[in-house]
């Protein structure tokens, strides 16, 4: 991006300063660290200049916002037009307590609805189940029928608002209460708009809500894919997610490898199936974590777009909509302490601030005492404040990617771009990303970054304030969420009137259509659609498929 | 020599966080002892049998969810059925202090949340187990 006697002129100075000033200044006062690496391990200079960006071509790699590669953002205004969406992930216990939570977020400004489903609904099990022991409402609320999902979102608007669903395994079925809700107020699905998550690959690797195995997962995918496109145009059908990935112990290069990775896959599948790539690929979301690193974040998000718009050109794919990466952001849970945890307040302002510079188009933000239990109410508002004043009072959505062009964060961005497709190559050499899924390659690359950062702070080589510096010995004082004792029971009795009143004839049927319809390979959506209208709950809908498809267990690796 | 502590790590219910579990068992196996993974999705009666299988002297339950309450006691009212008294029991995961000393009485002699040295479980182990 330079001239050549100008940057041998930077080159010549730059050993010169190392040599003459900064060292001499060493001598006097040792740096305060022996080695400055971040969160991927990467080893940090002293200063960055031209000369470590001198290779990428501004055009090439770079760009303007709204344009090819995308790199400095997916829109030509940004911040500027609009700014994110404030979508907190939320949800517990029954769905009349949820169903306030979000009239409460959305009093307070919130703009996007986000939610977080039980364990049970996550494995595709109703309340009442065996297996859903103890978990009803958890971390999340019980959707076990297209009734719950009535009441989750009793009044609100959802033609004007849109609603993200983090649902994986049997995301084409919760989909479908959303969907038949809709339809039942008068709504058609053409208008409405969200997202779900279902997202299996990092389920696998990750996040372990899977319930059928790879094969019969990805069909069930693409299913929705088409479907998006064609009859819910509006909805983004997968939420490729890095999230989970990080939670679980990766780096931010193995978060950004794994989940590009992932993507790809999906688009190799769709186009398997004979889907046009400019078709689908425009409903493809994304999701990242924020964690504490604060440029290698922002890099993160930038690497993302211009590799994503690469890969997604050589694919074939044309409109931009299809090139460009659109991504939702949480900040990291796994950094929250239950110590002091007021000051988990600071960490999620600059994990936020992070995604904003980095150009997310949708955040959370987690609550201070999620360390402890599910937010309370007042964590929650305070963690969307933190959104709000960043929105209104920093400034910082001034002008367009503001950190574009400063050394350190092009070089930091470049650089894990390189990293990431030295991934790519070793998954490629593994037969791709099922077979390094079946050999366990994610689940141990993730275990062992994970080990190493808790060593790293056990050893104090990390950080963390108020856990191995700066602690307190002192109780913790902060209120818990309560959740409606009643909410189980009342739960139960809904699900056994529910399966007493409906057209029990009708249910049976249309789920001996689904079953046939999964022995064969036509579209699923259609069949699943008709099993929830007539009040199939998920359970029998998700069992039906489950005899059809089989189960995925897992390899124990640790 | 002292024979090693046998040590089984398990993922009671549906929950699917299983970082603090594959930390633990990897610092305690560091630390010298036989550790055994279940992985996910165990039910209190498969976690029983295996502890009896494994003749482990010390289990180790990770649980984020927050259904602690219910399954953390199952596999001790288990255990105590079946009369296995003398293996230790310690639990770990998002645990409101609340629920702490209710998870103690209930016989889950250790709890460790978010924060904890490994090096603190491998000192309660080793103090606290009986062989």
């Amino acid at each position: 991006m330079y001239d050549k006697k100008e940057l041998d002129n930077i080159k010549r100075k730059k050993v010169e300063w190392n040599k003459e000033c900064y060292s001499q200044h060493v001598k006097n006062r040792a740096e305060r660290k022996k080695k400055f690496n971040n969160l991927s391990s990467l080893k940090i200079e002293n200063i960055y200049t031209p000369d470590d960006v001198a290779h990428l071509d501004y055009d090439k790699h770079l760009g303007f916002p709204g344009i090819y590669p995308f790199l400095r953002g997916i829109h030509p205004t940004m911040y500027r037009g609009r700014l994110w969406t404030m979508r907190q992930f939320s949800g517990f216990g029954s769905a009349e307590e949820t169903n306030k939570r979000y009239k409460y977020l959305l009093e307070h400004g919130e703009t996007g609805l986000s939610v977080a489903f039980d364990y049970p609904t996550l494995y595709g099990y109703d309340t009442d189940q065996p297996l859903s022991r103890g978990e009803f409402g958890k971390c999340g609320v019980a959707i076990s029928s297209l009734k719950d999902m009535e009441i989750l979102f009793n009044g609100i608007s959802i033609d004007e608002v849109t609603t993200s669903m983090t649902i994986n395994g049997p995301a084409a079925i919760v989909w479908a209460f959303y969907m038949a809700n809709a339809e039942n107020r008068g709504i058609s699905k053409q208008s409405i708009g969200g997202t779900i998550q279902n997202d299996i690959l990092k389920e696998y690797i990750a996040q372990k809500s899977f319930i059928f195995p790879p094969e019969p997962s990805m069909r069930l995918i693409v299913d929705t894919f088409e479907y998006g496109f064609k009859e819910v145009p509006r909805w983004n059908t997968i939420s490729i997610s890095g999230y989970h990935i990080r939670e679980a112990g990766s780096t931010a290069i193995q978060e950004l490898a794994f989940t590009l990775g992932d993507g790809l896959e999906y688009v190799r599948w769709a186009i398997k199936r004979g889907l046009k790539i400019d078709d689908f690929a425009q409903r493809l979301s994304f999701f990242f974590n924020a964690h504490n690193d604060f440029f290698e974040e922002i890099a993160k998000y930038r690497a993302a777009r211009r590799i994503w718009s690469q890969e997604m050109r050589n694919l074939g794919a044309k409109k931009d909509r299809s090139l460009y990466m659109r991504f939702h952001t949480q900040t990291a849970g796994c950094t929250l302490t239950a110590q002091q945890p007021e000051i988990n307040i600071a960490r999620v302002t600059m994990q936020a601030l992070s995604s904003i510079l980095g150009g997310t188009q949708s955040l959370h933000t987690n609550s201070m005492d999620e360390a402890l239990a599910l937010p309370s109410a007042k964590a929650a508002r305070i963690a969307l404040r933190t959104q709000q004043v960043i929105a209104e009072e920093s400034g910082v959505t001034d002008t367009v990617d503001p950190l574009g062009g400063s050394y350190y964060i092009e070089w930091l961005t470049d650089k894990m771009v390189e990293e990431t497709y030295k991934y790519f190559d070793k998954v490629e050499k593994l037969g791709g990303v099922i077979p390094a899924i079946e050999k366990g390659f994610f689940q141990r690359e993730i275990a062992e970054s994970s080990y190493k950062y808790q060593k790293e702070i056990d050893e104090k080589e990390r950080i963390m304030v108020g856990v191995n510096k700066y602690q307190m010995d002192e109780p913790i004082e902060i209120p818990i969420l309560k959740m409606d004792e009643k909410g189980e029971e009342r739960q139960i009795n809904r699900l056994k009137k529910l399966r007493k009143n409906r057209n029990n004839s009708k249910v049976d049927r249309n789920l001996s259509n689904l079953r046939k319809a999964a022995d064969g390979d036509k579209n699923l959506m259609p069949f699943i659609l008709e099993c929830v209208h007539s009040y199939a709950t998920l359970g029998e809908t998700c069992d039906i498929l489950r005899e059809v498809f089989g189960e995925y267990t897992e390899p124990a690796i640790y | 020599m002292d024979q090693k502590i046998r040590v089984l790590i398990a993922k009671p219910g549906l929950d699917g966080h299983d970082r603090g579990a594959k930390i633990v068992a990897r610092a305690l196996r560091d630390a010298g002892m036989e550790v055994v993974y279940t992985g996910l999705h165990q039910t209190a009666e498969m976690i029983v049998e295996t502890a009896i299988q494994e003749d482990v002297n010390v289990i180790g339950l990770s649980l984020l969810s927050g259904a602690h309450m219910t399954l953390f006691k199952d596999v001790t009212k288990l255990l105590n059925a079946k009369g296995l008294n003398d293996v230790l029991i310690i639990g770990g995961g998002i645990i409101p202090e609340e629920d702490v000393s209710k998870l103690k009485k209930a016989g889950v002699s250790g709890v460790f949340g978010p924060g904890t040295h490994c090096e603190d479980i491998v000192r309660f182990i080793r103090k606290n187990v009986k062989k």
